[in-house]
């Protein structure tokens, strides 16, 4: 990844992260494009969920530089974080949807906090928001533990939406979906990606989602990026992990 | 980004335009709102109203929303405004939008007087509910106790010892130290007062009846169900949220066997012995604030102290700890079991556990005291 990527929305370089002895990431580098869907895989434990806490800021680094939208995070003022926090979204891998606030709540908190509009546009928007990611407007009312594993992936993906973001981070959001669920859910993403012109930074282990959603794939081992490109390019690799991952058994059911 | 977004008035041959321009996103929402209130005013004004998009340089769901919404406002009489000048890029966040149904319904929860009196007859009928609930757990208790007796090979004891490290072990310090202080006080207080009439010899009477039989085991009863009938009430509560309590049950365990009796159990023992050091800690700071203060020799201090009291009095202190134990501990596993998804609902029910706790200690105290002097100890 030594080539520079003129139009990266997300630039990490050399990453190193630790917890107590463990170095989980070890000068890691990484760049994501405007615009592109990008599906980051990996054996389980190598440490994405970790990438994507360090580069949102919720993981300490111990060296390394991360860029987002061409602003360097560590040394941005914390007006400038909070300019760079209300364009991106998060969808945790949980949902952590805040348990003690309504759907409707729970979608209108960042908009509520950040613009100040009526409530009747509040509203409207939460609809709105409902709508996009496949939901009825009569759950808005309903707490999160009255919603099914599914709903809450989708509640989730409303509220990491509700400012309409430039950039959303989805880490797993096709985990514990029943498989035409994952599959309306990988739709759901491309279909806001064309008409949001979201960039997605997905971490999953769903291989149909690589085929259907993902533009380009990285591939994380050993605490760096161990390859990045196309689909074809990941079939293509020797590398004995990949060759295992995408020529293994499920990844042939996958390709029929 | 280009400025500002802007709605201007043209018109023009075929109509009235309403020219949108500029950025149409998010961070303007509140310009973009006003602005589309007041365009919303022209509708029926006029019979051509369209408006023409072609000049945004950017649209996300809030402008297109505004926008949609202004284009509903003004189709009035069967005539349908349109929107003219819709690049592809944009096209299908207008179509989504489109199907977004009109005012949704908006139920707010009105303050009435009738509510609220309603509100005050639920609590009061609740309380019928509450002492059922603790009877219910208290015969679980017994119930799994009978179990484990026939069959003890059930019984946790690493559980237990884990919880009585808890509950009594790291209570220790905090404990001592409270009850230590409070004796200082007692003693501090009697004496100040009881000079006055040379009577200074008499606190120790004080001291000995008072933190042997009242508030030796008292105070540390509310202590522990501060303490740890918090902490009871938010581990169960937290496990029955993520649903580790049904998980035990479907794996064919009694939730109450593995996870309430050990911390019962551990709550029993921890009380008494907790009550006895809180005491013996509590009568070595009032000796010496005696000493310090009121010039009473150590020496004087104990021989008045054993004509002062008998057994009595430190018996009947410490049969109430495990009694008192058992309530804080039926209280705290009955609101941890009844809390319900939310975060909210902990704490709740972790305040309402301390609160019910301490209430029913001193409840059970003056039943105590009744109890004793009607047999004369």
């Amino acid at each position: 990844m030594a080539d520079e990527i003129s139009d990266a929305i997300i630039r990490v370089r050399d990453i190193t992260v630790q917890f107590g002895k463990t170095r989980v990431l070890d000068g890691l580098n990484l760049d994501v494009k405007r615009g592109e869907i990008l599906g980051f895989v990996g054996p389980s434990g190598a440490g994405k969920s970790v990438l994507t806490r360090t580069i949102i800021g919720l993981v300490p680094k111990i060296a390394g530089r991360i860029e987002v939208f061409g602003i360097d995070l560590d040394a941005a003022s914390s007006a400038e974080r909070r300019g760079v926090e209300r364009r991106w979204g998060i969808l945790f891998q949980q949902g952590a949807l805040f348990s003690s606030l309504t759907v409707r709540q729970n979608i209108q908190f960042p908009v509520r906090e950040y613009l100040k509009v009526s409530q009747r546009l509040l509203d409207e928007i939460m609809i709105a928001k409902l709508g996009m990611v496949g939901l009825r407007p009569d759950v808005a009312d309903r707490y999160p533990s009255e919603l099914s594993g599914g709903m809450i992936k989708r509640v989730a993906l409303a509220r990491a939406l509700a400012l309409d973001p430039e950039l959303v981070f989805l880490d797993e959001p096709t985990s514990g979906l029943d498989p035409i669920g994952a599959g309306d859910f990988d739709e759901l993403v491309r279909t806001l990606q064309r008409t949001l012109g979201l960039t997605v930074f997905m971490v999953t282990h769903d291989l149909d989602s690589l085929y259907t959603a993902c533009d380009r794939i990285a591939v994380l081992g050993n605490g760096k990026i161990i390859a990045a490109g196309s689909i074809a390019d990941m079939q293509a690799s020797q590398h004995p992990w990949l060759r295992q991952y995408f020529h293994g058994k499920r990844a042939r059911a996958v390709m029929g | 980004m280009n400025g500002n977004p802007t709605l201007e008035r043209i018109a023009r041959s075929n109509g009235l335009a309403l020219c949108a321009a500029g950025p149409w996103t998010a961070r303007f929402a509140p310009v973009l709102e006003r602005m589309v209130a007041d365009a919303e005013k022209l509708g029926g004004t006029r019979p051509n109203i369209f408006i023409d998009v072609s000049q945004v340089s950017k649209l996300d769901t809030f402008g297109a929303w505004l926008i949609e919404r202004l284009r509903r406002s003004l189709t009035q009489g069967g005539i349908e405004a349109q929107i003219a000048g819709l690049s592809a890029n944009y096209s299908s966040l207008v179509d989504e939008v489109r199907r977004v149904k009109a005012e949704p319904i908006v139920e707010t929860d009105r303050v009435t007087i009738t509510g609220m009196l309603e509100q005050v007859g639920r609590s009061v009928a609740g309380i019928g509910g509450t002492l059922i609930g603790l009877i219910d757990m208290l015969g679980a208790v017994l119930a799994a106790t009978g179990h484990v007796i026939i069959r003890p090979r059930g019984f946790r004891l690493t559980s237990t010892i884990h919880h009585l490290e808890q509950v009594c072990w790291r209570a220790v310090p905090i404990v001592v130290l409270i009850t230590f202080l409070i004796g200082c006080i007692i003693s501090q207080q009697g004496i100040f007062h009881f000079r006055k009439f040379g009577a200074d010899i008499f606190v120790v009477d004080m001291l000995g009846v008072l933190v042997l039989r009242e508030i030796g085991v008292l105070l540390v009863a509310i202590m522990v169900a501060g303490r740890s009938g918090s902490a009871y009430t938010a581990e169960l509560g937290s496990m029955k949220m993520r649903e580790e309590i049904d998980a035990l049950r479907t794996m064919g365990f009694d939730p109450i066997e593995v996870l309430i009796l050990p911390r019962m159990l551990a709550l029993v023992l921890a009380l008494p012995i907790l009550a006895f050091l809180g005491a013996m800690a509590a009568l070595y700071g009032g000796g010496l604030v005696a000493w310090l203060y009121g010039g009473v020799e150590p020496e004087a201090f104990l021989l008045r102290l054993r004509d002062a009291i008998s057994i009595d009095h430190f018996v009947v202190g410490i049969i109430k700890a495990p009694v008192m134990a058992a309530v804080i501990g039926i209280v705290a596993c009955v609101e941890g079991l009844a809390v319900q998804g939310s975060a909210e609902s902990l704490g709740q029910h972790t305040t309402s556990s301390v609160v019910k706790g301490i209430f029913f200690v001193i409840v059970m105290d003056g039943v105590f005291a009744i109890f004793f002097a009607s047999i004369g100890m």
